[in-house]
């Protein structure tokens, strides 16, 4: 919460609105080429942000994920990829303690936060999610709240009233989901009155109004139309700039597009990871090569 | 091998019974509606909804006799009652479909049930117990609080299954941008189960505003108004079904007709009630 009223009222927001070409001339400069170009030849530059150590998550006694380490780098984005079943989602919701809701669900293992275990005792889980966010499958707007409201529900219903602060943070957030222009003029109508592909981006304005430093996507485009998709990609492609992004795709292509590491999961085991183009083109288990050239899953 | 033709013969005698008991269901509403009516509406007038009912004589010598006092008594009472089961009976309900690993929750389901079964003389004799001997007066406090017995439970299950039927990603929507849980349940979830919960309350209100048997020996009843508004739920108060029992059983022809009018009133207000639940119900869908 500090961290976010800081960088509201600090005159330099350190999440520059980037849609600019020179912002993003920019940022590329002041991150010495970090995250837009290719992932392989920086690799001692990486900073991680999150990290997983020996992760199982079990439901009940069935294994949903099994030993799962894997390094999540700063302000890249990860793809989870896999066949139904083989558990991607149990891992992403490891990451900001949604099991913790579900029934019968045990964690055992470390999820490390900036170096910090989020799985221990004193953390709350409250905070954990405010800080690594997620967006789900399908659009969820709040049925009974405007777009605005739906934006700033992060902040406004955890006791922050003051309106020009509201109005800067839902501008904000409406930029950086690329949904600005298309609802500014109606900000107060509901929600629910926008397109699937819109209510998708608003579900992504909410994530990020709270100003999160990991962004965790379950299938984001899944319920989308091809235009709709392009429109989410190109967003990532945007937000990586600013947020560590994980997401879950079934679209090879779509991973191949918006990711720079890859982590193929085959019934809950991590089977292999590294940056995308190494291992969609030099793939080291024959499972990989055989799902991602589509002989099984 | 059937023909054709006893197929379709056997399908018309089906269709025939469903119809039949759909009329056998439908009829004893009718007879009641009608019945009431025919018999209560002459003692319908304008006296009726301004005049207290005083004591027999008053009909007898034909001075101006009615209900208002128990028709105002009503509401006073079915308010409060409603007043206090509303946060009980909702809380509970949130209980039980919001945090259903809680370990008091199979102890909340139980009870709940159990209430929920009761006798409702039952709950006007816990009424009596725990409001009229201490008190060492009748009261539509009383009275209240057994109407309040009747409502927790119907509102608990049917906040419940309001509660229920809200897709599940909507919780975990708000979870994740890092709301507490009671901030979800109160702000996400339960604006989206709006029409559900109304019409949940609307529906214990009035079942609740039809029981005679709880208020009998807790707001005992009144022919006269109380003189402050205090009265009525610190001293015995007039309520529309108990008004209509006593009414029934009095050896009086004029008060047997205003029994009929009250019972024109008591239906209209169940009706009324029932009838926006309805299309509260409808709005959602």
């Amino acid at each position: 919460m500090m961290n976010l009223i800081q960088s509201i009222t600090s005159k330099t927001p350190p999440l520059p609105l980037f849609s600019t070409e020179e912002s993003r001339q920019a940022s590329g400069a002041a991150e010495a080429s970090g995250a837009t170009s290719g992932t392989v030849n920086e690799k001692s530059e990486k900073k991680v942000r999150m990290e997983t150590h020996d992760l199982t998550v079990r439901y009940g006694s069935t294994v949903g994920i099994r030993n799962v380490s894997l390094p999540i780098y700063d302000k890249q984005v990860l793809a989870l990829i896999g066949p139904s079943g083989c558990g991607k989602t149990t891992y992403l919701r490891a990451l900001n303690r949604m099991h913790d809701l579900t029934r019968g669900a045990t964690v055992t293992g470390s999820v490390l936060l900036d170096g910090k275990n989020i799985y221990d005792s004193e953390v709350n889980p409250v905070n954990i999610r405010r800080r690594v966010g997620m967006v789900f499958q399908k659009p969820t707007p709040f049925p009974t709240m405007s777009i605005y409201d739906n934006v700033v529900a992060g902040l406004k219903l955890v006791g922050i009233r003051k309106s020009s602060i509201l109005d800067e943070v839902c501008e904000r957030a409406l930029k950086q989901a690329a949904l600005f222009d298309e609802v500014k003029d109606r900000l107060k109508s509901p929600g629910s009155s926008l397109s699937g592909g819109q209510q998708q981006r608003l579900s992504i304005a909410r994530a990020l109004a709270v100003d999160p430093g990991v962004l965790l996507m379950d299938e984001p485009t899944s319920s989308l139309d091809p235009q709709s998709t392009n429109r989410i990609e190109d967003l990532i492609h945007e937000l990586k700039k600013q947020v560590t992004i994980v997401i879950i795709t079934h679209n090879m292509q779509q991973a191949a597009r918006v990711s720079d590491q890859t982590a193929f999961f085959y019934v809950g085991d991590l089977v292999e990871s590294g940056p995308t183009n190494t291992l969609f083109t030099k793939p080291k288990e024959t499972r990989t090569e055989e799902y991602i050239t589509g002989r099984f899953g | 091998m059937k023909t054709m033709l006893q197929r379709n013969i056997r399908d018309r005698i089906m269709e025939s019974l469903l119809v039949i008991s759909t009329i056998v269901v439908l009829l004893p509403l009718v007879i009641i509606i009608v019945h009431v009516i025919v018999n209560g509406i002459s003692a319908l007038n304008w006296d009726f909804f301004t005049q207290e009912l005083g004591s027999p004589s008053r009909a007898m010598q034909g001075r101006p006799t009615g209900l208002v006092h128990t028709i105002l008594g009503t509401l006073v009472v079915d308010l409060l009652a409603l007043l206090l089961a509303l946060p009980v009976g909702m809380g509970a309900g949130i209980m039980l479909s919001e945090y259903p690993d809680h370990k008091l929750n199979p102890t909340i389901r139980v009870t709940n049930d159990t209430l929920n079964g009761m006798p409702a003389i039952l709950k006007g004799l816990l009424a009596f117990v725990l409001i009229v001997k201490p008190m060492g007066s009748f009261s539509g406090l009383a009275g209240s609080v057994a109407l309040a017995f009747v409502m927790i439970p119907i509102i608990a299950r049917t906040t419940e299954s309001a509660l229920m039927s809200i897709p599940w990603s909507i919780r975990e929507a708000g979870l994740a941008i890092g709301l507490p849980r009671w901030r979800v349940v109160l702000s996400t979830v339960m604006p989206a189960a709006r029409f559900g919960l109304v019409t949940g309350t609307l529906i214990a209100f009035a079942r609740a505003a039809g029981e005679a048997a709880p208020l009998l020996f807790t707001s005992f009843g009144n022919n006269y108004l109380p003189n402050h508004w205090l009265g009525m739920l610190l001293g015995p108060v007039d309520t529309l079904p108990q008004r209509l029992y006593s009414l029934a059983i009095s050896p009086y022809t004029h008060w047997h007709s205003m029994g009929w009018a009250a019972a024109i009133i008591l239906l209209l207000f169940v009706i009324i009630t029932f009838g926006t639940a309805r299309y509260l119900t409808r709005q959602k869908n």
